[in-house]
Order: C-alpha cells, then structure tokens, then sequence
C-alpha cells in the first residue's frame, strides 16, 4: 500500500501543476484536477477500509504504519525525514478531505464558468484564471493531504504553511479587489502569529524529546510528565504544559480561535467553492486535527486543556452572536464555522478528542454544503451576496433550496441529523468534564448551551432571509433567477447526503468502540462514552435534553422574527443599539488590530529607521565622523602651503623641540 | 581526494585572466556586442569547473581537499595555498552559480562600457573564489581588499544618481574594518614564529587578552561586511545605487565573506574570547532581526527594503554561528550546535538565491519604469502575470515558507537556538512575523490590485518578463524549491568540517 499512499497524495499535486504551469484550455484543467482528486479519494475509501475497519497496517508488508519516504536531513542522531503515518485517524481525515476537494472541484466547474468577467481592464492576470483556480485547490489538497498524513512535526509544519500559502492566494485570488488583497495579508500575517507559538512549541518538542518523530516523542511523553522548567525567572511550568500551549496557538490561528479569529470572516473575499473547502470544511480544522493527533502529549497537561477549553467556549459563544447581524450571507456561514470551531475546540478541552474528530468530520460535510449553498445562490442572484436584497428563492431554486434546509437542520443539531449527534456528544462530554472539576468546564458547558440557540436563530434567520418572505431582488435579476447547472446541484445533493446520515452512521465506531485505536490517547479517567444503546437511544436520551428544546427555541425565534413580525428585528436593534452597534463593530477586534498592532509596527518602524538609523547612526556616527576628519583636513590643508620658507622654518623649530627633548631626559 | 587538474587556481585565474582578455576587446568599439557571449562563455566554464568541487568532494573528512600549496613571498614566509572544506565548497558554488545569472541579466540592460561591465563582474568572480579558497591570511587579505576594487567600480560607473556617495561609503566602511584585521594578521603572524597558514593560527594558543583584542579586530572587518547593527547604514545606500548586477552579487555573495570570516577566523582562532563575548554577537544578532525588521516595514524603496531584509536575514546567521557555547553548555550535544552552524550556512546559500531572485525582480521592474519607489507600482500582475508568479515565489521563500529554502535555515537556527534559551528563540521567530510583513505587504502594492488611474500609461503598459528574464528567474525558483524540498545534499557535506570545527571551538582548547 505504499504506493497508493503516495499516489493519493501527489495525484493532486500533479494535477495542480499541469494546471497551472503549462499552456492548458479549461477543458484540459478541470478534468486533469478532477481525475486525480478523484482518484485520490476512491483510494483514499480503499484505504480507509483497510486501515479504519479491518485494522490493518498499511506498509511493510503490513508491520507497520509508518512509512518513510526520504531523508530531509541527518543531524548525527537526529533524523528529520518526510513520511506517512496512516492510521485511523489519518485515514478519516483523508477521506473526508478528498471527498469535500472532489465535490468542491465539479462545482467550481458551475462557479467559475463566467469568471473573466471578475476581471476588468482585460487583465492579463485574468486570462488564466480557471485553470489557476482549479491549480490552487488541487495544491490545496495535496499540502492538506501532507498535513494529515505526516508522521512527524517537520511535516507537519510544512503542510501548515503550505496550506496557508494556498489559502493566501485563494483568499486574494480576485487580487484586483482591494478588500481581497487586504483579507489574504492579513489572514497570512494572523496565522504567522499563530505560527510563530507552533514553530517554538515544535522547538520545545525538539528539545525535550530529541527528536521530531511522532511516535517516539508519544512513547517518551509520560516521562516528562514531570519535569519543570522556568521561562519566566521564578515561576516554574511543566514542560509539556508549554509545549501543548505553544503548539496550540499555532492551532488557534489556523482553526480560528479567539483572539486568532479575525482572518477568517475576511476570508470571505475569496471565490465561494474555497470557502467552502478550505475555510469551513479542511484547513481550519487543522488545529482540531492536530490536537486529536498529539493527544498523548495534551492527557498530560489538564493546564493546557483547560486553557483550550475556555479559548474553545469563548470562540463558540461570542462568535455565534455576531452570525446574527449579518447582511452578507456568506459572513453568516463563516461566523457560523467559528462559532463551531469553538465546539471542536471545547470537545479537544475536555479529553474528548474523538468527539472533536467526529463533530469535525460532520462539520465538513454540513459546512461545505452550506458554503456551495450559499454560492449556489450568489450565483443565481448575480454574485450578489447582501441577503437584505434576496428572499422568497424557494421557488426558483428548488435543489439549493432543499439542501440548505438539510444543511442548516444538520447544523443545528436536529435530531437523527448528523449534526445532532456529534454536538450532542460534545455537548454531553463536558458536561461530564465540569463534574470531574476541570476547570473551565462549567463555563464552556453554559456556553455551548448558549451558542445552541444562538446557532438555531441565526442559521434559520439566514434561511428564511434568503428563501422564504418577500422577494426583495430588483427586476432584472428577478427575471434571470433559474438553478443553476448541474455540476453545482450534484455535489450539493452528495453532500447532503452524509450531512443528514454520516452522523447516525459514524457515532458507534468513533465515540463507542476502539476505531481510534492507538492514534487517540483518552487517559481512563478522563473516558465520557461509556454505555452505548444505540442510535434511537441516544436520540431519545437527546430530546429529554436542553439543547433540543434550546435549538427548536431557536428556530421559532427566527421564524416569529423573520417571517412572521418582520418589522420586529428594526425594533428590537434600535432599542438595543448599543449592543447592536458593538456586534456590527465585530467587538472591535480589528479596529484594535489596524490601530495598535498594524499602526502601531509602522509606526516603531519610522522611529527606527528615521531616527536610529538615519539621525543616530548615519547622521551623527557616519557622516559625524565624516565631518570631523574633514574639519581636521581643513586645518591640515591650510599647513600645505608650498612656501619653501615655511617648510625651512618649522623644520628648525621641530629640530629644536627635539633636541631640548633629548638634552633635558 | 585531489584532482590531477588545480582545480581552484583555476576557479580563481580563468575569470580574472578572461575577464582582463574581455577589458581588452572593447578598446575599438564601445558596445562590443561580441564579449556578451565571451564573457557568458567564460562564467559558464568556471561553473562547469566548479562543479567537480561538489561531486568529488569527500564528506567523510573535516581536512582540506584540492589542496594547492606554493611557496610565494619566501622572505615573508607566505604561500600561495588554496584548500576547501565543507564550509567554503558550498560558497564557490554558489559563486560561480550566481556570477552566470549575473552576466546573463545584464544581456542587452547594460547600454554602455558592457565590455567593462562584463569583465568587473568576471574579475570580482575570480577574486571571491580567492577569499573561499585562500588557506593564508596573506592570500586572504589579498583577495579580500582586492575584491573590494571592483565593487567600487561597479557601483562608480553604472550606479544610479547618488553613486559616488554610495560608492565611498562602501568602500570607507569596508576598508576600515578590514585594516584592523591586517593587524591582527600580523600579530599572529609573529606569535606562530614566522607564517600565515591560517590552519596553523587555528592551533595558536593565545593569552585571554591577545584572544579578545583579535575577536575585537576580527568583528570590525566581518561586522562591517555581514553586516551587523549598527555599522549596517553602508549596505542600503550600497544596494540603492548599485546597478542589479551588483545588487545581485553584493547581496548574493559579498555579505557571506563577513560571516565565512567569522567561521574560519574568530571563531577557530579565539575560541575564549568568541565564548566570552557570544553575548555581544548574539545581542546584535537579535537587533538584527527585530529592529532592522521594523525598520524594513516602513522602506519605500524597493531595493532599501530588500537590503534591510538581507540584513535581518544575516543576523540569523550570526546568531547560528555564536549559540553554540550556550547549546553546548545546556546540552553537550554536538548535533544540535552542528545544527545551529549548519542552519546558518544553508541560511547563507539560500539567501544567495533568494536576495539574488528579489534583486533581479526589481532589477525587471526598474528596467522598464526606471522607478524604485513602490509607490509607483501598482496591479503589477495585470500586465505581467508571470512576473507576479515569481515574484510571489521568492517572496514566500524570503518570508521563509517551508517547501523553500528560505526555511531551512531559519527553521534549524531558531530550533537549535531555543535550546540555548527560550527567549532568543522567541525573538528570531519575530521573524516569522515581521518578515512576512514587509516582504508580503511589498508584494500587496506591488503586485496586486487594480493599476491605478494614474498609472495607466506605465503600469498599464508594461511587458511581462521576455525568455532570458524568465529563464534567469526560473533557474534561481528551482533551486530554492530544491534545497527547500530536499536540504541533504546541502547540509550532508558541510557536517563533518562544521562537526569537527565545533569540537575545536568548544571542546578542545
């Protein structure tokens, strides 16, 4: 099977390059991606049947799950090496990656079909575009295909990086808009913040283990358990507790989280289908990945768990509340993405990695398919995306109208969807958390309840906005309304599709049974799913909850406000418009980031370089010195004067300093 | 493992020799169109030449290969002795490497004296080879104040309005420091009993006092070359005025002899005092990559910013080079000070490549618009969306993307240097940041966007990069995808000479 891993993995990037740097039609670049992505994920299924279900080890001979593919560099006992670890948690990351990138691939047929007309002024940048874009996402799924196959940190970081990269152009891929120019910079700079703790965090890991190797740094790590060290003179920290910190804000950048989080509604700027794909499904959950992946180091540091916790329940509950005053209808997806993020994240607080894992493979499903949604309307409406323009689309769009129902009834967790189950667990599991004492657990358990209404009225307020009510579009885009093509309406339908069962499906295998195995470490104690009665059972412990009763409320509020007293939601902002004015202000996160962090960079940067290196250095040492051997030539010169008597003249008086010298010592 | 063939004589003596036989064809007619491919033709062979260093070089041995020992000035007792090691073989490389693109950008840019032009760059060739290749310090100061000549000339003649002042400074700069290490030379000289093989000041053994006065006169020479805060101020207004030529190789190769000199002098030489005063090099080395990192995001000139940005870049070199003692005495573990030096050097091929690329990009920018300023680009991929690509590339690379070689430095640097102590690591990842920032929001004004109404007839009017740019750019854009892919076969031959160099400094004393 080792050459099928490293098939699924450079197929795209084969792919990627014949799109993209040789001379190819359209034709040629969206078959040749879709071939070799597609390709990728059916082997991807294979080996996810072998590997996740029948338990087998994929390389040598089946003895191992590592495989190696080269030697990047040899430090005398230091081995840095690029290869794959293919376990069961590698290999359900593979599946849904290629799955949601192949879907993703066939609509951007639909969604970029008429894109030279984005670009004005004939630009040349113009001319290639749909075979760039079907570049990209192909790049984009081998780096991400990287990240979640790598079997140590080196790798990892370069599929980190590579996906940010990939996102950087995506995001900025429209570059002759200023405002997508602006999100990619500053969604690569937000990350390279986040990036910068992961770098050390790997730092750290070199450190104290001597090596980057996943599995030898899990093997060594409970040896570490306790041993101290001091960053700050006087205050001792557990080594392991700095490095799943560090680790973890890599994590918050990438996944989005607090205060990590303003890249990502920016990121909007880019075409739907990468929204879709790397902003909602695959690369955002990296960090969740990344922390199921080092859960063997995370069980040992319930500090740094219970910092994940709260970072996790604030992002889930603040976030939410800004999906509710949104105009942009994919603004209101992406808050929504952060917003479940948070979850994920609280899951990974709470030990309950699996939980993390299966919410995240369930978001990637629902999520993905909300964003085609949404862009499956953007399209219809002009590549307009104001939902205060939009309404009563049902009837034109049938198929994106169905789907996004079974989307959004995903994601707020109705019951038998698959959203319900793995937001149920997670739900459930810090329940459990908060009653074993981790600290934070209570405040996350609140806040997720919270977020289950805020979730509920936003996504049905999104809902009802863009399908149901007045039709509020202009005539002319009226009259242009019709479905779009197929290559759009199939993938939402295959979508939708595991969106309403995956969840059932999956919620035996990953939460109660050992399909894990070895690639999730859960310390016994800290193990939530225990008793396991079947799906029907869950359901109906489900409805006896409050987050049911909570989501319905949800709905309800969004149908009494939206569809039936519609001139309520204007009463209700004016009467609370300091609340209103502090939601639309985003909390004032990026107001305080142009202003201090970026303003305020510039503004050390014109010190330095106006005053230390102009004034101090140049001015004062450079051009002083300068100054003053040229004062002492002035004097010099004046003695030049190319008088014979002068020169006779100060000889002698030289000859007779001397001479006294010599006479009187 | 020595060739039959003087293999370094004559990486140094075809380009010196070939460019004076150039200098000599131009005498009758001032653009001379026939010495571009003469002049290409004689790079190339010393590349071709050059080559053998690496596929017949011996990794298993820190000792000096293609060894070449004469007798010189006998009353001085000086030789005439080339050798490399693994520190100094990866630099001719990169040498004659660079020197190729070099001649090949200025194929039909340079309009007038391109005989003299082609022959300064040759000449500047053979004399750096010179300071890689010299095993005596009277060699070594030769070539070295020698290779200032050219420099000076280029900078002189084909710079831009305020060269003169720009070509003063460099060479004053330079000059200064380098005479403090002539002293240094003959202090030695007299210690060792009469001789200047630099192998045999390795094994000097020297007063604490005479070690620190050396460091000293040694950090003013390499100081001023790397260069480090705060004698840096020559370098951007150096790179301003130079034309890219110059740019190109100032930046690409130049710079590496202050840090080379760090590796086969101070560091050998005064192992006490290079101990003692790590602190000092460190502390500057920070400075480097933070303060000279804000100072870069506020450039509007593309190629000051680029200069300040090869300046942050260096001080990770610096700071691999003199963590050692800190790793060595918190861990004892040889790999992990070899992977500081050894960060450090692929950080010194690597920004040759890169800073070389950037340069050259600007140098196309310049070519047509005859602007530097940032602010009169605009929407650049409009027009020339090949450009942008590369652009982008080596932009990523210099902001030290993985997958580029850019990275591979900083990343084992930064690494090796957490465990000297967090907080240097924590300040040169700063850099993870900062150079991001400056060198992506310089692509974001450039490069993206709409061109502005007002730049319509320029920008707007712009030809994107002809086959010979493309060529140029694309030879440097495989090589640091290259050794960001795959660092081995880099890294692999420096091991045992920075190994081996390592123990001398730290463990043998």
């Amino acid at each position: 099977m080792e050459l099928i891993c490293t098939l699924i993995v450079f197929l795209p990037l084969v792919g990627s390059i014949g799109a993209g740097l040789f001379d190819v039609t359209r034709k040629t670049a969206h078959r040749l991606t879709i071939v070799s992505v597609g390709t990728s994920f059916f082997l991807s299924a294979y080996i996810f049947k072998l590997v996740a279900l029948d338990g087998i080890l994929p390389f040598s001979n089946n003895s191992s799950n590592v495989l190696t593919l080269y030697q990047w560099m040899t430090l005398g006992k230091i081995n840095l090496e690029i290869g794959f670890l293919v376990d069961a948690l590698t290999a359900m990351m593979m599946v849904t990656v290629t799955f949601v990138s192949w879907m993703v691939h066939i609509y951007t047929i639909g969604y970029m079909k008429d894109d030279e007309h984005n670009w004005l002024n004939n630009s040349l940048a113009g001319k290639y575009s749909y075979q760039r874009f079907f570049s990209y996402i192909s790049l984009f799924t081998f780096s991400m295909l990287m990240l979640v196959m790598s079997n140590n940190f080196l790798q990892l970081f370069f599929g980190w990086e590579a996906v940010g990269l990939v996102s950087y152009l995506l995001i900025g891929f429209w570059l002759q808009r200023d405002t997508a120019v602006y999100a990619n910079l500053k969604a690569f700079l937000v990350n390279r913040v986040g990036d910068f703790g992961f770098l050390l965090g790997i730092a750290a890991v070199l450190m104290y283990f001597n090596t980057l190797d996943y599995k030898e740094v899990f093997l060594l790590a409970p040896s570490l358990e306790n041993l101290n060290i001091e960053i700050f003179p006087g205050s001792e920290w557990s080594a392991i507790t700095v490095i799943c910190i560090l680790l973890f804000i890599g994590a918050m950048g990438k996944s989005a989280q607090v205060p990590l989080h303003v890249w990502l509604p920016d990121s909007m700027e880019g075409p739907t289908p990468i929204s879709a794909l790397i902003h909602a499904a695959t690369m955002v959950t990296a960090g969740i990945f990344m922390v199921a992946r080092m859960s063997p180091l995370y069980e040992l540091s319930s500090t740094a768990l219970s910092f994940i916790l709260i970072i996790g329940a604030t992002t889930a509950l603040f976030m939410g509340f800004l999906g509710l005053v949104q105009h942009d209808i994919k603004r209101v997806v992406a808050y929504s993405t952060l917003s479940q993020l948070g979850y994920m994240t609280v899951a990974l607080g709470a030990s309950a990695y699996t939980a993390g894992v299966f919410h995240l493979m369930t978001h990637a499903f629902f999520k993905a398919l909300l964003f085609l949604g949404a862009g499956s309307v953007i399209i219809a409406m002009h590549h307009e995306q104001d939902m205060r323009k939009m309404g009563g689309l049902r009837k034109y769009l049938p198929i994106t109208y169905i789907t996004t129902l079974l989307g959004s009834l995903a994601l707020i967790g109705t019951p038998f969807f698959s959203g319900f189950f793995s937001k149920d667990a997670i739900i459930e599991v810090v329940h459990f958390a908060d009653t074993q004492g981790r600290f934070g657990a209570g405040f996350a358990y609140i806040a997720l309840l919270l977020g289950v209404f805020i979730t509920a009225l936003y996504s049905f307020r999104m809902f009802f906005l863009t399908f149901h009510g007045k039709e509020r579009m202009d005539e002319h885009t009226k009259e242009h309304l019709h479905e779009p093509p197929f290559v759009v309406t199939v993938p939402l339908v295959l979508l939708a599709i595991p969106s309403v069962f995956i969840g059932g499906l999956a919620l035996e295998t990953m939460l109660y049974s050992d399909f894990f195995k070895s690639s999730i470490y859960i310390m016994q104690e800290h193990q939530a799913f225990h008793d396991y009665h079947g799906v029907v059972s869950f359901v109906l412990h489900g409805l006896t909850q409050p987050p049911f009763w909570l989501a319905l409320a949800g709905v309800l509020t969004a149908y009494f406000l939206y569809i039936q007293w519609t001139e309520l939601p204007a009463l209700i902002q004016a009467r609370f418009s300091t609340i209103h004015s502090i939601l639309m202000d985003k909390y004032g996160f990026d107001r305080f980031n142009d202003w201090f962090i970026a303003g305020g960079a510039r503004k050390i940067g014109n010190v330095f370089s106006a005053i230390g290196d102009m004034k101090i250095i140049d001015g004062f040492f450079v051009n002083g010195t300068a100054n003053v051997v040229g004062v002492f030539s002035q004097i010099f010169r004046r003695m030049q004067t190319g008088l014979l008597y002068q020169y006779a003249f100060s000889m002698i008086i030289g000859l007779l300093v001397l001479l006294v010298w010599f006479v009187h010592f | 493992m020595s060739a039959e063939l003087p293999l370094l004589s004559l990486l140094i003596w075809l380009p010196i020799l070939g460019g004076i036989w150039v200098l000599t064809q131009s005498k009758e007619n001032e653009d001379a169109p026939a010495v571009k491919p003469i002049a290409l033709t004689i790079a190339l062979l010393t590349f071709l030449f050059s080559l053998p260093l690496y596929f017949y070089f011996d990794v298993s041995t820190a000792s000096m290969q293609f060894e070449e020992k004469l007798p010189w000035i006998k009353a001085l007792n000086t030789h005439y002795h080339l050798g490399v090691d693994g520190i100094s073989m990866p630099l001719i490389l990169l040498t004659t490497f660079i020197t190729v693109l070099v001649i090949l950008s200025a194929w039909d840019v340079i309009k007038h004296r391109v005989a003299q032009y082609m022959a300064a760059f040759l000449i500047m060739e053979g004399l750096m080879n010179g300071v890689f290749a010299a095993l005596d310090a009277m060699l070594f100061y030769v070539f070295w104040e020698a290779m200032l000549v050219p420099m000076f000339i280029i900078i002189g003649v084909w710079g831009g309005v305020n060269r003169i002042y720009a070509a003063v400074k460099f060479f004053l700069y330079t000059f200064l420091g380098s005479v403090l290490m002539l002293i240094a030379f003959l202090y030695m000289y007299k210690e060792s009993g009469g001789q200047f093989g630099i192998l045999d000041f390795h094994q000097l053994h020297l007063s604490s006092t005479a070690q620190t006065l050396i460091f000293l006169a040694f950090l003013a020479a390499f100081a001023v070359k790397v260069p480090m805060w705060p004698v840096h101020t020559w370098l951007p207004d150096a790179h301003v005025e130079a034309p890219t030529g110059g740019s190109v190789v100032l930046a690409a190769i130049m710079l590496k002899m202050g840090t080379y000199g760090f590796l086969r002098f101070s560091l050998p030489i005064t192992p006490q005092a290079s101990q003692e005063l790590a602190w000092l090099i460190i502390l500057l080395s920070l400075i480097a990559v933070v303060y000279i990192g804000f100072v870069a995001l506020v450039q509007q000139d593309m190629k000051k910013l680029i200069a300040y940005s090869s300046i942050s870049h260096m001080g990770f070199v610096t700071l691999g080079f003199f963590i050692i003692f800190s790793i060595m005495a918190n861990t004892q573990s040889v790999d992990i000070a070899a992977m500081g030096v050894e960060g450090a050097l692929i950080q010194m091929i690597s920004h040759g490549f890169i800073s070389g690329a950037l340069f050259l990009c600007v140098g196309v920018l310049y070519d047509r618009l005859h602007s530097r300023q940032i602010s009169s680009y605009g929407g650049v991929a409009n027009t020339m969306p090949r450009f942008a690509m590369f652009a982008v590339l080596f932009a990523m690379a210099n902001a030290g993307l993985p997958g580029t070689s850019g990275f591979v430095g900083e990343f084992m640097v930064i690494l090796s240097s957490y465990q000297a102590n967090f907080w240097i690591a924590f300040l040169a990842a700063t850099t993870l940041i900062l150079g991001a920032a400056y060198t992506l929001w310089m692509i974001k004004r450039v490069i993206y966007g709409v061109i502005p109404e007002d730049k319509l007839e320029t920008v707007g009017r712009l030809s994107d990069i002809n086959a010979r740019e493309t060529f140029i750019l694309l030879i440097l854009a495989i090589a640091v995808l290259f050794f960001g892919i795959w660092p081995e076969p880099l890294q692999n031959v420096m091991h045992v000479s920075v190994v081996n160099l390592i123990e001398h400094v730290t463990i043998s004393k």
